[in-house]
């Protein structure tokens, strides 16, 4: 058992550095996608007896739902519309930013040895796990140009979140947890639309054209 | 009964909004709900109540200060959108009209928020929906404003996210109090786990930092504010940033529970003076008027940052500012809203005269400034006046010190800017003709400027007994 939660969180971590390494959008989405899914996996194998199985099973499905079918959906949906196929002239290039999101796994190891969890021994590499998701998700926003890669890197950022909030299952109300989905969900809903003006407006979904704003 | 008066009947008129057919009388729909808010507060105020929902919503003092402050700037904004929708026909005011009341709904669910799960999904339902009605004008400037507040106060949003787990894991050790009501954390106090505590609040104060707009994470704010409608504008820098506030001073309450107060004062200290300065900086020399209403919001963001953070009677002043700051916004984005239209631009060097064509809101624009940048009487001066008597009270000489500092390079920088709007002879400047001062355009920011004044004048006991209790929620005084 805690071998395959092991590897899990190991899939999640290269699925990461393929996010970062990648220029093709098609491919981005698919790893998204994928890593929803693992996500997804994961509230499965962390839940102990004493969780509430409706509890766990919506969780583990809201998450496959939304995050490794409706979500992609949509970001392909943009792309085929927008005719993009590739992330070019990425503001940090593909191999510094495979080295920033090693450097990010690293610190993460180290930084969470420092913090004090409730029951290590099943967790081991669970914190690290979440914090390097959320930087890699922090650097694809900061770092590229398309919206849709932007918008990804959000997702990506929200899964570290979640990865850390399976920590907490059985403490937090099924109500909130449904409202962290549901508000992802509109996030990302509401990016798709802008999304979609923006191709219309500037017939690019470059964010350089995105610079008219200034003082 | 109140409490779910201003939650919900919000949030049915603006489902009600979206499906209703005429746009002519789809504003109505704004000042039902503004109406029915109003008269919530004014149920809560004469008769409290107790908390509801397993004490997940539960107005407290500072809950209180904040949302009475949306209630009112929130009907001065529905009167007004009477008369700019009005003029705007050619718009459709469908997503609009749904969306402030949705913002309504949100804003006051932060408001009354006990648990800081609810207090997250609440925060970022204010995200939602307003990003789509940034993009009102549906031009290329718009959108890209729209896009940048959506991802920036998305990212923002997620940190916190993090940061409330990180809450949530400290009270998770054996004993802890395993929950997010903030009376729960608040209770242990010490038992939760520092490291967890601190990590938390970093998070947390980016988080909620970003929607409040603090220097560095301001990005979004002069994008938002400068292409959004004036409507849009007021409620964003008097609604959204006060909830945003909030927020952040509910963290700070656990913190300090928790044994983390002094460094938890320091952060906000910090970041309230480099957004006083970078403020400061931005507003001399704006070409944009609506750009600058900006970075006055940046500045009073920091303005309350400090006044939580000094601790002892710089909190209650924060708290009165919330007030000052929410409603003296009101007045300056409304009538710079309307200057805007009179003009059809905003830009600094095409626009003068504003008094001579709009005899009233420019008048008024004018006075909105006095009053933001602390003239007495109006109140921000008693509440600015309160922070720094807290300030220099602790002997925090330098922190005082470099408050009137970044006080009057303010009041020249944005006095230089207005003055060039207001004053001169409008003749030869841009115009847009079938607009002029009306009483449903110019009688809300004139209503707002006066309580700011009355406020000024006189403050009822009441008032100062609750800014009071709100402050001793976070351990001031």
């Amino acid at each position: 058992m805690t071998s395959w939660i092991d590897m899990t969180f190991v899939l999640v971590v290269v699925v990461n550095l393929f996010l970062l390494a990648s220029s093709r959008l098609g491919a981005v989405i698919r790893a998204v996608a994928l890593q929803g899914a693992l996500l997804s996996a994961l509230a499965l194998l962390l839940a102990s007896p004493a969780h509430a199985v409706g509890h766990v099973l919506l969780v583990a499905g809201g998450a496959l739902v939304i995050k490794a079918f409706f979500i992609p959906w949509l970001m392909f949906r943009a792309i085929r519309e927008a005719a993009i196929r590739r992330e070019v002239e990425p503001i940090v290039g593909f191999v510094p930013s495979l080295l920033l999101g090693g450097a990010g796994i690293a610190l993460a190891f180290a930084f969470s040895r420092g913090l004090p969890l409730p029951a290590p021994e099943m967790h081991t590499f669970l914190v690290p796990t979440a914090l390097s998701t959320v930087w890699t998700g922090l650097l694809l926003v900061v770092s590229r140009k398309k919206a849709v890669t932007q918008a990804l890197g959000f997702l990506v950022l929200e899964n570290g979140v979640f990865i850390f909030g399976l920590l907490l299952t059985d403490f937090m109300p099924v109500m909130v947890e449904a409202g962290v989905l549901l508000d992802l969900l509109a996030a990302v809903f509401v990016m798709g639309i802008v999304i979609f003006h923006i191709n219309r407006e500037f017939a690019s979904l470059d964010t350089d054209a995105l610079a008219s704003l200034k003082d | 009964m109140a409490v779910t008066l201003v939650i919900l009947v919000p949030l049915a008129l603006a489902a009600a909004a979206l499906a209703w057919p005429d746009a002519r009388s789809r504003p109505w729909l704004l000042l039902a709900g503004a109406g029915a808010h109003a008269a919530g507060m004014v149920a809560l105020w004469l008769r409290p109540e107790p908390p509801l929902a397993e004490g997940y919503l539960f107005l407290d003092a500072a809950g209180k200060v904040v949302l009475s402050t949306t209630s009112a700037l929130f009907l001065a904004t529905a009167v007004y959108a009477q008369g700019y929708l009005r003029r705007r026909p050619e718009k459709d005011n469908r997503v609009f009209v749904s969306g402030l009341l949705g913002l309504l709904a949100a804003m006051t669910v932060v408001g009354l928020a006990q648990h800081l799960g609810i207090l997250w999904v609440a925060i970022e339902l204010t995200t939602l929906a307003t990003a789509p009605l940034i993009y009102f004008n549906r031009n290329a400037r718009s959108l890209e404003a729209a896009w940048k507040y959506l991802l920036v106060s998305s990212l923002g949003i997620a940190l916190a996210l993090l940061g409330t787990f990180f809450i949530a894991l400290s009270g998770a050790g054996p004993g802890g109090p395993r929950s997010l009501l903030v009376g729960a954390l608040v209770e242990a106090g010490p038992g939760l786990s520092k490291p967890w505590v601190r990590a938390a609040f970093v998070f947390l104060l980016v988080g909620y930092g970003t929607k409040m707009g603090l220097a560095p994470l301001h990005s979004w704010k002069p994008d938002a504010y400068g292409e959004a409608p004036g409507i849009l504008g007021a409620l964003l820098a008097g609604g959204v940033t006060n909830v945003a506030f909030l927020s952040l001073a509910r963290v700070f309450q656990v913190t300090r529970a928790a044994g983390e107060a002094a460094f938890a004062c320091d952060a906000l200290i910090g970041l309230g003076l480099l957004s006083m300065a970078l403020a400061a900086v931005f507003m001399a020399g704006q070409r944009d008027f609506k750009r600058m209403l900006a970075y006055s919001s940046v500045e009073h963001m920091g303005i309350l940052a400090i006044g939580l953070g000094l601790g002892g009677g710089a909190v209650a002043g924060a708290f009165y500012h919330v007030l000052n700051n929410g409603l003296a916004k009101g007045v300056l984005f409304l009538t710079a809203g309307n200057i805007h239209r009179a003009y059809g631009s905003k830009r600094v060097d095409e626009v003068r005269g504003a008094s001579r064509r709009l005899p009233l809101s420019g008048p008024l624009f004018f006075a909105g400034f006095l009053a933001v940048t602390g003239t007495p009487p109006f109140s921000p001066f008693w509440s600015e006046f309160v922070i720094l008597n807290g300030a220099l009270g602790k002997g925090r000489y330098a922190v005082g010190g470099l408050f009137i500092l970044f006080l009057a390079v303010v009041f020249v920088g944005m006095g230089a800017t207005v003055l060039k709007v207001v004053q001169g002879d409008d003749r030869g400047a841009p115009e847009r003709p079938g607009f002029a001062d009306s009483w449903l355009t110019a009688g809300p920011p004139l209503a707002l400027l006066a309580s700011v004044l009355a406020l000024g004048l006189w403050l009822p006991a009441p008032l100062a007994a609750l800014f009071r209790s709100a402050a001793a929620l976070m351990g001031g005084s």
